[in-house]
């Protein structure tokens, strides 16, 4: 079975994206411009590491001597498929596990949420060394196991069921790229244990509304067969949620804004290239109600055609 | 197949949007689902119940009603009839709100100022803790810190003034014998259930007055909104024709008056010196090391020190201070003594093996940071049931008033145990005991959600003789839940359960002979 290296590529870029939005919140994706081909089908599995000491207590910033260092550790596993050469699902399930080292609060685990992404490409046009290429993509998540959403900082998620609509610009100019997109993100009400809780007044239900969201992502680098090495920057907005008070606790509803830094590496072996490596760091610059977050990945992914053939698409464009 | 494709993208693009805003659905908030109160009687004998605090209604100042056919109570009266003929949407909804009864509504508001206030300080730089001060209530850390216990002292306060405050409008009521609006003038609607209780001075405007100035006292930097509050409430029964503004008024100044006594006690009942100083402080673990016991420590980091140790001298209102510490269990096992190991043992293995079902049970009675605290629980939980009962507002007032009192006294005992004791935390006890909610910071023995439950179980059970065991079961889910998290051990939250129903049992006794009965009359 010959499968053309790039194709690698695209699968892991997809994925890199699904797992830098787990381990964010729950589940923005998909904001690349790399495809996979018709009947491709590339399971891949992905590391997780996010550590944090300090964080945003509404905009002021702190550490907290009974958090200590939180740290939660991600585990997903993921496939991505090529419905045509213009169309690919993607569904992921994360594992997670979330621990302080200080203070009693006991530790997390299992399964978040599972996700499906529909990435379709739109329009593609080409001038000189330049080419061009608008994707559109919808992404739906929900709770995959019955996890506790109101026990912040240590809920391994919101148990939200979540869609998102993202618009990604693609740019390519040889071996150069930017990406550029923007997404919508709706969340559903949850609902919790208990049957009050105060936001700024209480209220008598054991439902919350969750703030919608907003999320811009920008990609640039190098992209050539074998390598590719990115610089990201991500803002993520809530388009609404309330500040955590001075010394209080966090809650699903708080509004969580974050804005992150960082690079992405994608490798694969000239001998083997259905197999690929990818690695990252993604770094929080500037919060709100959000830990001040080192986010590390790695994954490991492997490509094949279902059909046993090499793809006529020439995945090298956008 | 390529446009096809294309369609159903945009299709699914648009379905995507669509449900997403079909899964926004506005949040209901069950209180605001309250019918308007139509008290199943009237309660018209309320003059004679026992009070709690004042003597003769009589020294109390109203002065008599003008005339219905005085030019000031037909001023009132058109008052009224401007209002209605121009009656907003808001206004529609405060009526809707505050229909649903005085005491009721006084609770609830009291209960978010505990959920706003019941943030514990943050450090100094320096690694100490500052105190809140009511002489300067808007400097961090804000007046009140609203903790389990100064809850439960301001529910207990407010309630009994709203209660005291009625008793003395009946006898005014009774003395006057105005009709509503409504009756002397049948051009005004009602637009609330129509009652036969004499209306001068208005019913609502004595809970309003007696709560707003208990509730300075408690919440001084919360002034302003608690008056926006009583703004509301005599703007609601204007508009709903129910009372004219001199009804208000008279009320409103007996309320007010009635209060006064409160705030006297309030102000010398020790309270205010509950937090004792560092040497205090120390004073705790010496003469705990001193019975060879292992001492509590505060688990926060950095060292928190421990809340209210002197909440035990607080008067209570149930009973004497001798009886606080008569009521005082026995010591906990010996935190050198296998039965302890084997509590801290049975414990240990709760917190390594945690379940989905455990967290549920901790987080509906956690009751911790930025709630009403396990008391509030219990006069939300009062409430849901008190509202099915159609009770008249001094009935709300009296049970509320009965359940709030055990409850602050339940709270001034548990802290005379949990300091006489100063017994550690079960994660004090053994660090691999990791806990489903937030580890409060003062001693382990006994549980206060187990005193705070078993006493408003046993009063409930009084009023409600209906329910069967449903409240001594909730008190039992409340006391299990701080087990399961880690929080507690098994003695704590029997012990505490026991001595709860004991206080409980002291507000059953006051029930039985303050002429109220289960029943209205």
């Amino acid at each position: 079975m010959k499968i053309s290296t790039k194709h690698f590529f695209r699968c892991l870029l997809a994925m890199a994206c699904i797992v830098a939005s787990v381990q964010r919140s729950s589940a923005q994706m998909d904001n690349d411009g790399i495809m996979v081909p018709k009947n491709y089908l590339c399971p891949g599995v992905m590391y997780g590491n996010s550590q944090w000491t300090n964080y945003w207590e509404g905009t002021y910033k702190r550490s907290n001597g009974n958090i200590g260092t939180l740290t939660s550790n991600m585990y997903s596993l993921m496939v991505t498929y090529g419905v045509t050469n213009n169309l690919i699902a993607t569904v992921s399930l994360p594992y997670i596990t979330t621990h302080s080292t200080a203070g009693t609060l006991h530790n997390q685990k299992g399964f978040q949420d599972a996700a499906l992404n529909v990435k379709w490409k739109g329009l593609k046009f080409s001038s000189g060394g330049s080419r061009f290429a608008l994707f559109a993509s919808v992404t739906a998540s929900t709770p995959s196991s019955d996890y506790q959403a109101d026990y912040l900082p240590l809920a391994l998620g919101s148990h939200s069921t979540d869609f998102s609509g993202r618009a990604v610009f693609d740019y390519t100019f040889h071996k150069f790229f930017f990406t550029g997109s923007g997404a919508y993100m709706t969340r559903s009400n949850i609902t919790i244990d208990r049957n009050s809780y105060y936001t700024s007044q209480l209220i008598y239900s054991n439902q919350v509304e969750l703030p919608n969201m907003s999320d811009y992502n920008f990609r640039t680098g190098f992209r050539s067969k074998y390598f590719i090495a990115e610089g990201v920057a991500d803002i993520s907005t809530s388009l609404g949620g309330f500040d955590i008070r001075k010394n209080d606790m966090p809650f699903p509803s708080n509004r969580m804004n974050m804005t992150s830094l960082g690079a992405n590496f994608r490798y694969r072996l000239k001998s083997f290239y259905n197999l690929e490596f990818t690695a990252g760091d993604d770094y929080v610059v500037a919060g709100r109600n959000v830990g001040q977050a080192n986010m590390i990945h790695g994954g490991l992914s492997y490509i094949f055609s279902l059909k046993g053939k090499e793809s006529q698409v020439n995945y090298y464009k956008n | 197949m390529k446009r096809y494709l294309r369609n159903t993208t945009f299709v699914t693009l648009a379905a995507a949007s669509l449900c997403c805003t079909s899964c926004k659905k506005d949040i209901i908030d069950r209180t605001q689902q309250y019918p308007a109160l139509s008290p199943k009687a009237l309660d018209l004998n309320a003059d004679t119940w026992k009070p709690v605090l004042i003597g003769d209604p009589g020294v109390f100042t109203v002065d008599a009603p003008v005339a219905t056919n005085s030019p000031a109570y037909i001023a009132d009266l058109n008052e009224i009839k401007g209002l209605q003929r121009s009656i907003t949407d808001d206004q529609r909804a405060l009526v809707k709100y505050w229909s649903a009864g005085a005491v009721l509504r006084w609770n609830e508001i009291m209960r978010n100022l505990v959920a706003k206030h019941n943030l514990a300080p943050y450090q100094n730089v320096d690694g100490s803790y500052p105190a809140p001060s009511s002489g300067n209530p808007f400097a961090y850390p804000t007046f009140p810190f609203a903790n389990p216990p100064y809850a439960a002292r301001a529910y207990a306060y407010v309630s009994a003034a709203e209660y005291d405050a009625l008793i003395a409008a009946y006898h005014f009521k009774k003395m006057y014998n105005r009709s509503a609006p409504y009756v002397n003038d049948p051009t005004i609607q009602a637009l609330i259930p129509k009652s036969a209780l004499p209306s001068y001075p208005s019913e609502d405007a004595v809970v309003e007055g007696a709560a707003v100035e208990m509730m300075k006292l408690l919440f001084p930097a919360d002034v302003a909104y608690i008056e926006q509050q009583a703004q509301n409430e005599r703007l609601y029964r204007m508009v709903a024709g129910a009372n004219v503004r001199g009804e208000l008024d008279a009320g409103e100044s007996l309320g007010k008056q009635v209060a006064d006594v409160f705030t006297a006690r309030a102000r010398t009942d020790k309270a205010g010196a509950a937090g004792g100083n560092k040497a205090y402080w120390t004073q705790l673990q010496t003469q705990t090391a001193a019975r060879g016991e292992t001492y509590w420590i505060s688990l926060e980091t950095p060292k928190r020190p421990p809340m209210l140790p002197l909440f035990n001298k607080v008067k209570p209102f149930l009973f004497d201070t001798a009886t606080v510490v008569a009521l005082r269990p026995g010591p906990p096992y010996s935190t050198n003594s296998p039965e302890f190991k084997a509590q801290i043992a049975e414990v240990l293995n709760y917190s390594q093996h945690p379940t989905r079902a455990n967290e549920e049970l901790t987080a509906f009675w956690a009751d911790g940071t930025a709630t009403y605290t396990p008391a509030g629980h219990w006069n939300a939980i009062a409430a849901d049931e008190f509202v099915k009962q159609n009770y008249s507002e001094v009935r709300w007032a009296r049970n509320f008033a009965l359940l709030n009192m055990a409850e602050m006294d339940a709270a001034i005992v548990c802290w005379d145990t949990k300091y006489a004791y100063f017994n550690p935390r079960p994660s004090q006890a053994n660090d691999q005991i990791k806990t489903l909610t937030g580890i409060p910071n003062f001693p382990s023995y006994s549980s206060g959600h187990s005193n705070f439950s078993g006493a408003a179980a046993t009063v409930l059970n009084y009023l409600l003789p209906g329910s069967g065991t449903k409240f001594t079961e909730m008190a039992q889910q409340a006391a299990m839940s701080r087990l399961v998290s880690g929080i507690h051990t098994r003695q704590d939250i029997e012990v505490g359960l026991q001595t709860g129903n004991a206080v409980g049992q002291y507000a059953v006794q006051r029930a039985e002979s303050d002429g109220a009965g289960i029943t209205g009359n």
